[in-house]
C-alpha cells in the first residue's frame, strides 16, 4: 500500500477544494493507503475544534475524526498560518498536529504521490 | 537521497495567499532535514508562469499600502538560499514585462544566484525532471 501526501491552502467554508481533499483522503484510507494531509493558509481552519455543523456549509470535522481512528491518517496544520488567524494550540482539534512548513516537505519525501491544492 | 519538488506559481500576488505560501513552503525545504534521516534532502525549485510572473515585479509597495511584507522579500530569500527560480518568458512578454522590471537577484543581501527568464519549454522540462509538482 502507498502513501499519499496532500497539501491544501483552500478554505474550509468558501471553497469545496478542502472537501475534495478530505474525501480523497477517506477513499485512499479505505483502500488501505496512508495519508498525510497538510493544511496551510485558509485551510488551517479545518484543524480548529468546535466547528458547528450547518447544512448550508461544509462540515468535515466528523469525517476527519473518523479518519484519525484508522491510524492511517494524519492531519497537520501550519502553525504560523493558524496563529496568524488567531487560533492557538489549545484551539486545535484533538488528533491534529501543528508544525512548521518543513513538516510538509518532509512528508513529500517518502510519499508515493503528492497532491497539492494551492489555490483558494 | 534527494527528492526534488517544483512549486509552479500561477497565482497573482496579493489577491490570494497562494504565491506567498508557495515561496515560504519552498524556503522551508532548507530546514526539512530535522524530519528526515541523515543524508536525505528535499530540494525545491520555483517556476512562475501565467499571472504568477507578476509576483516577480520589483519595487513592490505592499508594506506601504497593506502593511505587510512584499512578496519580493521572499523572492530575495529564495535567491539568497541559492534556490533555482525560473520565470516564463512568454508570459512576461504577454504582460510587456522585461528583465528590467523584475527582481532578478538578491545582491543587496549577499545572494549569488540570479532568477532565470526561460521559455516555457524549459519549465516543462523541469516539470518532467522532478519527483513532485506543486501548483499554487
Amino acid at each position: 500500500m502507498g502513501k499519499l501526501t496532500i497539501g491544501c491552502f483552500s478554505s474550509l467554508v468558501g471553497s469545496l477544494s478542502l472537501d475534495f481533499a478530505v474525501k480523497l483522503s477517506e477513499a485512499a484510507v479505505k483502500k488501505g493507503h496512508k495519508v498525510d494531509l497538510w493544511v496551510s493558509g485558509n485551510a488551517t481552519m479545518l484543524s480548529k475544534k468546535g466547528q458547528k455543523a450547518f447544512k448550508d456549509y461544509s462540515h468535515l470535522e466528523k469525517t476527519v475524526k473518523e479518519l484519525f481512528t484508522t491510524g492511517n491518517f494524519q492531519m497537520t496544520a501550519c502553525e504560523a498560518c493558524a496563529e496568524a488567524r488567531g487560533y492557538h494550540k489549545e484551539d486545535t482539534l484533538e488528533g491534529c498536529k501543528r508544525h512548521s512548513m518543513d513538516w510538509y516537505l518532509a512528508s513529500t519525501f517518502d510519499a508515493d504521490r503528492v497532491l497539492h491544492i494551492g489555490g483558494d | 537521497m534527494t527528492k526534488k519538488l517544483l512549486f509552479v506559481v500561477r497565482a497573482l500576488p496579493y489577491k490570494t495567499e497562494a504565491s506567498r505560501l508557495a515561496l515560504t513552503h519552498a524556503i522551508a525545504s532548507q530546514s526539512v532535514e530535522i524530519y528526515l534521516e541523515d543524508g536525505d534532502l528535499v530540494e525545491a525549485t520555483i517556476a512562475f508562469i501565467g499571472d504568477g510572473v507578476l509576483n516577480c515585479h520589483k519595487d513592490q509597495q505592499a508594506m506601504k499600502h497593506y502593511g505587510i511584507t512584499p512578496i519580493e522579500g521572499h523572492m530575495k530569500n529564495t535567491l539568497l538560499l541559492d534556490m533555482k527560480v525560473m520565470i516564463c518568458k512568454e508570459d512576461l512578454d504577454e504582460f510587456g514585462l522585461t528583465e528590467a522590471d523584475l527582481l532578478m537577484d538578491a545582491d543587496d543581501i549577499g545572494g549569488e544566484v540570479k532568477a532565470q527568464i526561460v521559455p516555457f519549454g524549459e519549465i516543462a522540462k523541469e516539470m518532467e525532471s522532478v519527483d513532485h509538482l506543486l501548483f499554487c
